[in-house]
């Protein structure tokens, strides 16, 4: 089985490669890359006027199965994620049951292997039930596959609790991702404090419920040793933090939402839930703070925190609605806007922070290796057209869910063929 | 989509003006039973109460009715949303009744506005969460122009729970749009910062006595202090910082109005003395209730 793509412009970052040249999959692993490759017996991809890079990785999805199915099933997210141009995706714990043990670990795992035409790595809970009291199984999970431990939507609020999770994660060799949120502060609240959620009557979620929480991880990531990743960061204050941390040389690193960087709380249309998720999008103010932390290193990746939620539980009054909205289909061509286009960060630093930099996080090596063209790799890479212009018909999504603000925004570049193992997984239609 | 009235802030001033204007043909002048009018007639207004009221329901149902409409009650606790419907399958079966306008009060902030988009007939927001009370703000104007003649130039102290009111949100808007100085007053808990920029002309004190000094108007509100996701305060210690006592009045201008929304607690954020007081105008903002609601609801029904 080989795979040869042709005349594209090869951009691997790990290995500082920008050229038009031509890319070998043999055997579902990267072969490598050169000038006129020949390969006989070959499947050939003409790759001209198209950037071939490393499969992208999102590390912070929701597929919602087991337990949600009506929303979103491992084969419905999985194929947004191909569409997205994703090749691997790990999956936060959040199911029903939740994944705090190594049997839904593997159930998820086995399920992904039969229906999902991308790689799915789960992150497993970090307390049983994600109750924020006993340890999960991390190591029988790890040992089953699972790539990091998150409670996510329902942080660990005791930080007792927090510092042995983190303890054992270091021992088992998984980082520990936290959705910062002191849940006391946030105190149901709906959408960020600023002086629409005044005006609105919306119970405020300040910065600081974001703020407090980051401090207290770093400074418990500094005590235990532990590899510590900031889910979806949106505050000014966070990413400050953040950049102190690593200006000390701890292994702190984190990731930013296309949303976040694309809209702030001036976009949001009064009461439509497709603008309701956590973090609540912040003001103009944390955005800039955000845009500098990405050009500057503070930021490390982009992860959509695919959220999908069924129509029925979206539509009804704003305060009832579920926080979260989809993200996979959409996250290219955010950033080729937000970061590229604009000229905040090159082309090649923007496929790390999808590529490199989330394979970094969560520690792949030997077999698991990917994020790279390097030979041995995993066979996986995203082809994207950095310009093309189209739109995001929302009804034609193919995640189960409709959740999202996106819906008819016009974006230049994105997705054309998604490779998993050297077999294409995905083609933009009309390709 | 039917126009309604969701909520003060987007009005234009000429609108607010026209209703008051209106309002003050409908006001209760004594004398023998009120004609019953036929402006209305074979319009069917619906009133929908998820939270509890008396006098808002009361008063949009007898302003409907001396219009000459047909009127339906229903309130959240007799009705299939306590057997588990949505709001949106309960609206809709509502409107498959025909009515010309449906007079809503709802929990949750922006619960009309969510209804409003996805369905024909005008919705009358009667208070969502802690949002906007728009008919509250309209009567509580007709009743200091009643008696003050003018809102431009006031000062108008409004004290309390400014943070969980939605009737200090629709009168700072209604109040702004016509050039009035505005006081927000309260415990910093129950006033947020942000309060000061929602709208021009507003200022903020935690001192009830600056906040009184020099007033035209002090608007108490009604104070429930315990909330689910809040500290409480106690009830001692916030009336001796924010009940308002006749000490206060002698604070403000000599032809000062005190107003308040209702419910009163006595003791709690106004003194009997107060709110028994000659200034009080506590039962003429009720009475002025149905003539805005009629002025409304006229202008609803038959745009």
């Amino acid at each position: 089985m080989k795979l040869l793509i042709k005349n594209g412009r090869i951009i691997c970052p790990a290995s500082g490669l920008d050229a038009i040249a031509d890319l070998l999959i043999e055997d579902g692993r990267i072969a490598g890359t050169g000038q006129d490759l020949s390969a006989p017996g070959a499947d050939v991809i003409d790759a001209s006027g198209l950037v071939v890079a490393p499969g992208f990785i999102d590390i912070h999805v929701h597929l919602r199965e087991p337990g949600f199915e009506h929303a979103e099933t491992i084969a419905t997210g999985t194929r947004a994620a191909a569409a997205g141009g994703f090749t691997t995706v790990c999956c936060m714990p959040n199911t029903k049951p939740v994944n705090d043990s190594g049997m839904v670990t593997t159930y998820i795992i086995e399920t992904a292997s039969r229906v999902s035409p991308v790689r799915v790595c789960p992150i497993g809970a970090i307390t049983k039930g994600s109750e924020g009291e006993e340890l999960a199984s991390i190591g029988t999970m790890a040992a089953a596959g699972a790539v990091a431990i998150s409670d996510d939507g329902r942080p660990v609020m005791n930080s007792r609790v927090m510092r042995r999770a983190m303890e054992v994660a270091r021992e088992v060799g998984v980082p520990v991702i936290d959705h910062c949120e002191d849940l006391n502060l946030t105190a149901g609240g709906d959408m960020h404090e600023c002086v629409d959620s005044v005006n609105l009557g919306l119970r405020p979620i300040p910065s600081a419920a974001e703020d407090v929480m980051v401090a207290r991880d770093i400074i418990l990531a500094e005590m235990t040793g532990v590899r510590f990743h900031v889910a979806h960061i949106s505050t000014k204050n966070s990413v400050a933090m953040v950049a102190y941390a690593k200006q000390r040389g701890l292994p702190i690193t984190s990731e930013v939402t296309p949303h976040h960087i694309a809209l702030h709380t001036g976009h949001m249309k009064p009461y439509d839930s497709n603008y309701k998720m956590k973090p609540p999008l912040r003001c103009a103010t944390d955005i800039d703070a955000i845009l500098a932390g990405v050009a500057s290193g503070a930021i490390d990746c982009i992860a959509t925190d695919h959220a999908p939620h069924a129509g029925d539980d979206k539509f009804q009054e704003f305060e009832k609605c579920p926080f979260g909205i989809t993200g996979l289909e959409t996250a290219m061509g955010i950033s080729l806007e937000v970061l590229v286009h604009s000229g905040r960060i090159s082309l090649a630093r923007m496929i790390a922070m999808m590529t490199s930099e989330p394979a970094r996080v969560m520690g792949w090596k030997g077999e698991q290796a990917r994020g790279a063209l390097k030979p041995g790799y995993l066979g996986d890479v995203t082809i994207f057209h950095p310009e093309y212009p189209w739109t995001f018909d929302v009804s034609k999504s193919q995640s189960k869910s409709r959740n999202s603000p996106f819906g008819g925004r016009t974006f230049q570049g994105g997705p054309i063929l998604t490779i998993v193992g050297g077999t294409e997984v995905w083609r933009a239609p009309g390709y | 989509m039917g126009k309604g009235l969701l909520g003060i802030e987007p009005l234009e001033r000429a609108e607010i003006e026209q209703m008051l204007d209106r309002a003050r043909a409908y006001q209760f002048h004594g004398g023998g039973p009120q004609p019953k009018l036929t402006l209305c007639a074979g319009r069917l207004v619906v009133t929908l109460f998820f939270e509890n009221s008396t006098r808002t329901r009361s008063s949009f149902e007898i302003a409907a009715k001396r219009l000459g409409a047909d009127t339906l009650s229903i309130t959240a606790s007799g009705s299939s949303v306590s057997k588990g419907e949505t709001l949106v399958d309960t609206l809709n079966t509502l409107v498959a009744m025909h009515p010309a306008a449906i007079v809503m009060r709802h929990a949750s902030s922006g619960a009309p506005h969510f209804l409003s988009r996805h369905m024909m007939t005008p919705i009358i927001n009667a208070g969502d969460g802690t949002h906007e009370h728009p008919t509250q703000a309209l009567l509580d104007a007709r009743t200091i122009l009643d008696r003050l003649g003018r809102l431009e130039g006031l000062r108008v102290a409004i004290i309390g729970d400014i943070a969980h009111s939605r009737v200090a949100r629709s009168n700072v808007h209604l109040l702004s749009k016509f050039g009035a100085d505005i006081v927000l007053c309260g415990p910093p808990p129950l006033l947020p910062p942000q309060m000061a920029v929602i709208a021009p002309g507003v200022t903020l004190e935690y001192d009830i006595r600056k906040a009184v000094k020099d007033a035209d108007v002090v608007m108490m509100l009604r104070v429930q202090l315990e909330r689910i996701h809040e500290p409480a305060i106690q009830a001692g210690e916030y009336f001796r910082f924010y009940g308002l006592r006749l000490e206060h009045l002698e604070l403000a201008q000599p032809h000062a109005i005190v107003m308040h929304p209702g419910p009163i607690n006595r003791g709690r954020e106004i003194s009997s003395e107060v709110a028994d007081s000659q200034r009080s105008m506590i039962l003429n903002q009720v009475e002025n209730g149905v003539a805005v609601r009629m002025a409304v609801l006229e202008k609803v029904l038959l745009q």
